[in-house]
């Protein structure tokens, strides 16, 4: 290279030359980097939302299925096993295991034989089906599990009736008569009395105590037989056989209902007021003596005088109002003595198939405990639908019975629902309010700086936490407080001063407050500025401004902070338990006794009865299937407070942002 | 209030010693600014007093003076970035809402000061009306947009409302075209006609200066046309003082122009004077597009 001169050509060639390298290696290495070619991004990205969406599809499926599937009423089998014992029950559940030598070397002879010739069959598993057998009176057991290599004999009785019962859980047997029957002392009463009544269509027979394989047992005897020298309890019309007791049942079974539930209205309302009454008056009373004690506190003894003459007009009162109420108390007591008697005629005999060893066995089920009866393997599918219907009638509008593991959870409903929208109600003003300020009035520092980031993080602070504040702060100081000014005649009874709804409501409000003030500053912040100044410049103040302009902008926006609000407050369990929730409430917080709403007063809540139900349960497999039907009611009562909320948000949206490109 | 203009507006002729207000800037300096004899023969309604701005330590306009005619449209033109919103915005005091904003001086409408230490901002903004660069119409129906300045005062007597709303509606041309939906959103109207919205919110209290920020910088030719007819027929019932870069709607719209540059009211004079014999070479240049 000696040539001193440059070639301009060839200097644009080098140059090119030296673009085109780059180039190649660019492309060189966006050939071989995964990143630079960006594809196996959209797998990684698309296959965590595809393992998001079957995670929660997954969950929501079972819950479906499990909660859709209690209700249906199944048929009843009844099994004898090789070594002589019975079962008759719904099948509720099938599992497969394998079963340990021992326990196989522990059973009889012919059972051992059967369970190895069974297991070599199939590889050295067995399988079991676990028996819903009821009649937990006579038996001791709900549930019994029997193994598949046992079975001798399985039918589905035709007639096998399956009871809900009041008390005391399912009942499965096999009706034999149908009564409806009067108590009589003698034969010779009976005989005048079936004389008197007459029959509606059954026969008109005398019901006598026998003792019979150690067991007492009702017998059937036609007039004719009866024996003046043994007891005649009653005289009964009998609809013998199946299926007349189960027409007579059909026929008697709602009018018994019917006065069942009179006599808990009596018992619960009329019984109620009265108490109400009377405890009202006993507080005006003790009112009065507390008021004449410190009267004698101060010494003037014109104020003495009247807080005496204050007590004693009071005490005057009481007792009459005593006086009253026990007269009612006798009232009610007759209406109900009168009730129960004409309920107790109507009775179903039934008899089981015999449990394990045990024989079969005589029950007497009074009508007004059972809840519903249907021979199950007789009925057909529209029936089935209409027993399967009628539970989750039952279980959406009737109260719990059994330790929550039957019956329904309407009080847990009502609950849930009026703490979320006493929570709603309370936590949107006071979050708005406070975005509000945070946004349009306080000047951006390192103050607002800090309490933005405060109340981020109160939103990560673990809900037990706001339970135990809750207990401490609103139960134990406000509610202390609250009845030591308004209500110390009930002292030292809390009223304010325990778990309730309101302090419930109160603590998830707390909670929640973080979710709606981000929420209400995000849009609050999104309404242009452009809005604000042309509201300014008509004259409008700041509040006229905020107030005209900019919330009715950043409604949809607040309203989606109210949905989350809502979606997190009414799954929360934790801080309830300590704040108010209860596994059984005997009165709902608003009702007909006046002020007619109690905010505190201790209330159910669906999540709650989740966890009650499920692992709290004495019964828990009769319960476990409620868990799923309760969940499924807690996820579609928040799904539809939030499908309520987004129509909600939807119309203010066109109201408010429609047009706006 | 210092003018060079006596000589200037008389004879057409640029004069020898002309002043150079670019060069001056160069050097840090700022001129008095050229003021024509004309404008000041007339009666002003506002008075702009030896005002100056400061976005935090960055000064935005410069010792600026001028009076502005009852009645009449007033252009502000010049460069972007030479101050002409932040003064429109400075009369209605919008830019108090920007926290690092100083200022020093005073305006006077109508002889009360605007910037005085006893003055009801509020009480202020309900003597002027604005009309911003975007169509800002309210999340409100067409009607509420209109009564908006009377509602925020408590106004809620149906008749007077609505006497209000189609007075405002005709007087900003928009009367026929939604008089039959007065109650639908007025997010769903076009363009143009949510600028002359606008114009009619503004005028609807009867303010006694019409701002006008660029009004017509987002709309397309038709719309632009309708928005300058609104300004001609507003004329002499409004005082105006309109900001705008584009200089044939300067030249159509205005009685009077005002040229501003780098902070500074350079000229101000009769628009037909400032188009076509400006006082001022940086003027003249800037017109016939020399530079800006």
């Amino acid at each position: 290279m000696s040539v001193e001169t440059v070639d301009p050509a060839s200097e644009e060639r080098a140059g090119s030359g030296s673009k085109r390298k780059a180039w190649k290696r660019r492309r060189a290495r966006s050939r071989s980097s995964l990143f630079a070619a960006g594809e196996p991004m959209v797998w990684l990205t698309g296959g965590a939302l595809v393992l998001c969406i079957a995670m929660v599809v997954g969950l929501l499926s079972l819950v479906l299925w499990k909660g859709l599937i209690t209700f249906w009423p199944l048929p009843v089998e009844q099994v004898s096993t090789f070594d002589g014992r019975s079962y008759m029950g719904e099948v509720t559940r099938t599992d497969v295991y394998r079963p340990e030598q021992s326990v196989i070397d522990a059973l009889s002879p012919e059972l051992a034989a059967a369970a190895d010739s069974y297991l070599a069959e199939n590889e050295g598993t067995s399988e079991r089906r676990l028996f819903r057998t009821g009649n937990f009176r006579l038996t001791q057991n709900h549930f019994s599990w029997v193994d598949t290599f046992a079975l001798a004999e399985q039918s589905k009785p035709e007639w096998v009736f399956v009871v809900e019962r009041l008390e005391w859980g399912r009942f499965y047997g096999f009706p034999e008569a149908f009564l409806i029957s009067t108590p009589v002392d003698s034969v010779e009463e009976a005989r005048k009395v079936a004389e008197d009544v007459g029959s509606s269509g059954g026969e008109l027979k005398g019901v006598v105590s026998r003792w019979a394989d150690g067991r007492e047992e009702k017998v059937l005897l036609p007039l004719s037989e009866l024996d003046t020298a043994e007891a005649v309890e009653a005289v009964a019309e009998v609809f013998q056989g199946p299926e007349a007791a189960w027409q007579g049942f059909r026929r008697h079974h709602d009018a018994v209902r019917e006065r069942w539930n009179e006599r808990r209205d009596l018992e619960e309302f009329d019984t109620g007021a009265v108490n109400h009454e009377l405890e009202a008056t006993r507080l005006s009373l003790r009112e009065a003596q507390l008021d004449l004690e410190k009267a004698e506190a101060t010494k003037n003894e014109a104020a003495i005088e009247e807080a005496r003459a204050k007590v004693a007009a009071r005490e005057e009162k009481y007792e009459e109002t005593t006086r009253w109420a026990e007269s009612e108390f006798t009232r009610i007591r007759q209406e109900i003595d009168a009730i129960n008697q004409e309920n107790a005629r109507y009775q179903l005999f039934m008899r089981t198939a015999g449990e394990g060893t045990m024989p079969a066995q005589q029950a007497v089920l009074p009508l007004d405990e059972i809840v519903n009866a249907y021979p199950a393997n007789r009925i057909s599918f529209v029936e089935k639908l209409g027993v399967y219907l009628g539970r989750w009638y039952e279980f959406l509008v009737d109260e719990p019975r059994e330790a929550n593991s039957e019956g329904g959870v309407f009080p847990a409903i009502f609950g849930t629902v009026t703490m979320t929208l006493i929570m709603s109600l309370v936590v949107v003003p006071f979050g708005v309010l406070a975005a509000l300020y945070l946004r349009e009035y306080a000047k951006s520092g390192p103050l607002v700086s800090a309490v933005r980031i405060a109340v981020n993080n109160l939103a990560g602070v673990p809900s037990i936490v706001f339970g135990v504040f809750g207990l401490g702060f609103f139960c134990y100081l406000v509610g202390a407080s609250i009845d030591e000014l308004f209500f110390a005649a009930q002292l030292p009874n809390p009223t304010y001063g325990k778990g309730g709804l309101l302090w419930a409501s109160l603590t998830l409000a707390l909670l929640t407050l973080p979710v709606v003030i981000v929420a209400t500053e995000e849009a609050v912040s999104a309404v242009p500025n452009s809005m604000r100044e042309g509201s300014y410049a008509c004259g409008a103040s700041k509040w006229q401004t905020i107030q005209r302009i900019v919330l009715p902008r950043a409604l949809p926006g607040i309203i989606t902070g109210m949905i989350l609000a809502i979606a997190r407050g009414a799954g929360e369990v934790a801080p309830l338990m300590l704040v108010g929730a209860v596994k059984l409430a005997p009165e709902l917080p608003i009702d007909g006794v006046f002020p007619y709403i109690h905010p505190e007063r201790s209330f159910m809540h669906l999540g709650f009865h989740i966890f009650d139900v499920g692992f709290q349960s004495q019964n828990s497999e009769a319960a476990k299937p409620m868990v799923f039907t309760t969940t499924l009611l807690l996820i579609g009562l928040i799904a539809l407070l939030n499908f309520a909320a987004i129509r909600l948000r939807n119309s203010l949206r066109k109201k408010y942002a429609g047009g706006q490109f | 209030m210092e003018t060079s203009s006596s000589q200037n507006a008389a004879d057409s002729a640029p004069s020898p010693v002309q002043p150079d207000p670019l060069a001056a800037i160069n050097e840090g300096r700022t001129l008095p600014s050229t003021i024509h004899e004309s404008v000041l023969a007339e009666e002003a309604v506002l008075e702009v007093k030896d005002f100056r701005l400061w976005y935090g330590a960055a000064q935005a306009l410069y010792d600026i003076s001028f009076p502005v005619p009852q009645g009449k449209v007033t252009a502000l033109i010049g460069p972007s970035g030479c101050g002409k919103s932040t003064l429109l915005r400075s009369v209605n005091r919008l830019n108090d809402l920007i926290d690092s904003v100083r200022i020093e001086g005073d305006m006077n409408l109508s002889g009360d000061s605007i910037y005085g230490p006893s003055v009801d901002v509020i009480e202020l903004r309900k003597r002027m009306g604005m009309v911003f660069q975007k169509s800002n119409p309210f999340p409100m129906s067409i009607y509420e947009n209109v009564v908006y300045a009377l509602r925020i005062d408590g106004e809620n007597r149906k008749s007077v409302l609505d006497e209000v709303c189609e007075r405002s509606l005709r007087g900003a041309a928009l009367w026929d075209e939604v008089k039959d939906r007065l109650d639908e959103l007025a997010l769903g109207l076009s363009g143009g006609q949510q600028q002359r919205l606008c114009i009619a919110r503004a005028i609807a209290a009867e303010p006694e200066v019409l701002l006008m920020d660029e009004p017509c910088s987002a709309l397309d030719p038709i719309a632009t046309g309708k928005i300058e007819d609104l300004i001609h027929s507003l004329r002499g019932e409004y005082t105006i003082l309109i900001v705008t870069h584009n200089m044939q709607q300067a030249s159509r719209t205005s009685d009077y122009t005002a040229f501003m540059y780098l902070g500074r009211l350079i000229e101000l004079g009769r628009t037909s004077d400032i188009f076509t014999r400006p006082s001022l070479r940086a003027t003249e240049d800037y017109i016939t597009g020399r530079f800006g």
